[in-house]
């Protein structure tokens, strides 16, 4: 990153975090977890130790960091190294992001950046410029991505009640700043579980690794199966929704699954799971129990957005309301070949064009790499 | 803690201190070795590890009252015996299959008490083994037995077959639905573990020159059970899969990168041996390579060396791309290994 942007980011951040202090604060219990934070242009700095709010500003005021972040576990002595935290029990915690969705809009906010030159491009696989294959891709969400994201959400806030029998007011759902939201689970029953059982609970929600006689098939005697009914509780009332739709299709269509054998039966179900009914959650966040996770208040260097607890995620719309930054005229070079939209307010398409736009979005660009101050 | 009449200790003779109830019971070990009735004790509990290196549960009916009197001292002490023969044997691997063998044994027992069709007691009394020894609060609901997800998760892991992953069960607020059998079956691992740990913790006592022919067989018994195994060099089709990623410059997850940089670790590669794989990475930078793949031999950090996944968690992260050979493994680390 050039040092006239990083200066620029830096400030921006500095302005949001002075300004913003009653949105960071330490989670409960925080002295027994481990803080982190990076800088721009820099690794991460983890195995801190915060106990009060205060610790924190001033942790934001000293460092300037580009993003926080908190762990879900508690420790004994989280300062210390890993293998002498002395690890205690992590909250659960969920990830669903836009990426994993695999939308068919996706291709059309998604530009490509080439690691070697830094040109940005749409649509080809290798960069126009210099041939090189390294490219990274950029995604500015669009509100299509949004509403399914909160229809994963809603599924899996389902499961959780129903299923895993978590009360609803012990779950926290966050949008975390750029393209996907946070769901966490505080002081479960679950909470002692390690990495391994933790995967457990991610095959059971992705719904994968099923067997077709955990749903009625009987292999030795097709004919004897029993497949779930509607009105059953849990996996088994979803999955006769969405083999049999209505009551009334369902003679019919087990009289396929049985006719179609075993094998069908248990690709249909992996069908089922991996494109309709398995939620989309992001397996390598929920299964690491030393996570630190981005903090809920601070700000996410992707987007310069910030991570924001929704109390009502039907209604919640992330790019006005996460979108904290001031609106002061800010002058950039934009080079960004989509359109979006922040707070209401349309941008782009910019051809490296020298343009005006609120502090906002020209974090925003900044952050998405698609811009540079001017 | 479980307190147990004569029933009980027969049952579960693993629940008794072995030096505690043979003194309590007026016996000494001297005696056992040189007192030619109690002999007999010692053939059966020479029978007991034998039956258990051959993968055979033990055989003997609890419920034969006439045989009562006489079988109680015969089969604890059997058990008890085994465990001073075991220590003087000194084979992990014997100790290791008669625990497996002894759980297997008191499973039978533990899902007939725990249905406590006759006796609400034995049915009291398997409910607490649950919960003293696995910390599992087991409820019958009907014909079935529940427990709490979070409970069933930490024995249902040790599990390979996929009947046994919670999404392949009965699952309601919060509980898991099993039969009597399958609830026992839940533990078996633990329990074998738990016999194990007992038998391991135990101190080894003086050995009598009854006792020598015995240890000896055993010993021999044991070395026969020992394999050895040479490993293919060839590669399992996921790490093969994860290096063409990076060959053609394509992106690498993190679990993907995980993986193949612990595997090639476990197969004794170096760290500079493995980091030229990664050039290719859109994202490639060497220092951070080095850094991640000292991490993950534990040079640096925690001193935690890092093992390669599962094939479970593999699958899990979509970078499984089995083929025949695979046959079954459970860790890409085993793809190639052949006993000898």
């Amino acid at each position: 990153m050039f040092e006239k942007d990083l200066k620029f980011l830096e400030d921006a951040f500095k302005q949001y975090y002075f300004d913003h202090f009653n949105l960071i604060n330490v989670p409960d219990r925080a002295s027994e977890r481990e803080f982190g934070y990076m800088k721009f242009n820099t690794g991460m700095i983890r195995h801190i130790s915060l106990k009060t709010d205060k610790d924190l500003h001033l942790m934001l005021m000293s460092n300037i960091p580009s993003d926080v972040f908190c762990s879900n576990a508690y420790y004994t002595f989280p300062s210390m190294p890993m293998s002498e935290k002395d690890w205690k029990e992590a909250d659960i915690i969920f990830d669903i992001d836009a990426k994993d969705l695999k939308l068919p809009c996706r291709k059309d906010h998604t530009c490509n950046k080439c690691t070697s030159c830094g040109e940005i491009f749409v649509l080809q696989d290798g960069c126009p410029k210099c041939k090189s294959n390294k490219i990274e891709h950029i995604s500015l969400p669009c509100d299509n991505c949004m509403a399914g994201l909160k229809k994963e959400l809603s599924k899996l806030d389902k499961v959780l009640t129903d299923d895993l029998n978590i009360p609803a007011n012990d779950i926290v759902t966050s949008f975390s700043g750029n393209e996907g939201f946070h769901l966490y689970v505080k002081h479960s029953q679950y909470n002692d579980l390690g990495s391994k059982e933790r995967g457990e609970l991610i095959d059971y929600i992705k719904f994968q690794k099923v067997i077709p006689e955990t749903f009625g098939f009987k292999k030795n005697n097709p004919s004897k199966s029993s497949f779930p009914e509607f009105d059953e509780s849990g996996w088994k009332g979803r999955v006769a929704k969405e083999l049999f739709g209505s009551k009334s299709k369902k003679s019919k269509l087990v009289s396929k699954i049985i006719s179609d054998g075993y094998v069908a039966y248990r690709e249909k179900l992996d069908e089922i799971g991996k494109n309709s009914i398995g939620i989309k959650i992001d397996p390598n966040v929920t299964v690491d129990i030393h996570r630190i996770f981005r903090l809920e208040g601070s700000l996410n260097s992707k987007s310069g957005l910030c991570k924001l607890v929704c109390k009502d995620v039907e209604k919640f719309r992330p790019y006005t309301e996460a979108c904290l930054i001031d609106d002061k005229p800010t002058e950039i070079i934009a080079n960004c070949p989509i359109k979006f939209q922040l707070k209401n307010k349309k941008f782009g398409p910019y051809n490296g064009e020298k343009t005006s736009v609120p502090k906002y979005a020209a974090v925003y660009m900044m952050c998405k790499g698609i811009a540079n101050s001017a | 803690m479980i307190s147990f009449g004569h029933d009980e200790i027969v049952k579960y003779p693993f629940l008794a201190e072995a030096g505690q109830y043979l003194k309590d019971q007026g016996f000494t070990l001297e005696q056992f070795a040189t007192d030619p009735d109690l002999q007999i004790i010692v053939d059966r509990a020479y029978e007991r590890i034998e039956s258990a290196s051959q993968g055979n549960i033990y055989n003997y009916k609890v419920d034969d009252s006439s045989n009562k009197d006489s079988s109680l001292p015969l089969e604890v002490f059997s058990f008890l015996i085994a465990i001073i023969l075991l220590k003087l044997a000194g084979m992990n691997t014997l100790v290791s299959r008669f625990s497996l063998a002894e759980a297997r044994r008191a499973e039978r027992f533990l899902e007939k008490d725990l249905v406590g069709k006759s006796n609400k007691t034995n049915e009291e009394f398997a409910t607490k083994i649950f919960l003293d020894l696995f910390s599992i609060k087991i409820k019958k609901n009907g014909d079935y037995f529940t427990i709490p997800i979070a409970d069933y998760l930490k024995h249902a892991v040790h599990f390979h077959e996929l009947e046994w992953k919670l999404i392949n069960r009965h699952v309601e607020n919060g509980m898991v639905f099993l039969t009597p059998h399958e609830s026992v079956r839940l533990t078996r691992k633990q329990l074998g573990n738990y016999i194990g740990t007992r038998i391991r913790s135990a101190q080894t006592p003086k050995s009598f020159q009854v006792f020598e022919e015995k240890v000896a067989k055993l010993v021999k018994i044991g070395k026969k059970l020992t394999v050895t195994t040479t490993i293919s060099t060839e590669f399992p089709p996921c790490i093969k899969h994860a290096i063409e990623v990076l060959n053609n410059g394509e992106n690498l997850s993190h679990s993907g990168r995980f993986m193949l940089g612990t595997f090639l670790l476990g197969r004794g590669q170096t760290i500079e041996q493995i980091a030229p794989l990664f050039k290719n990475a859109p994202d490639y930078k060497e220092r951070t390579t080095l850094y991640q793949l000292k991490q993950l031999a534990g040079e640096i950090g925690g001193n935690t060396k890092y093992v390669c996944p599962s094939c479970d968690k593999i699958k899990s992260n979509d970078l499984c791309f089995a083929i025949p050979e695979c046959d079954n493994i459970i860790n890409p680390m085993q793809f190639g290994k052949k006993r000898l």
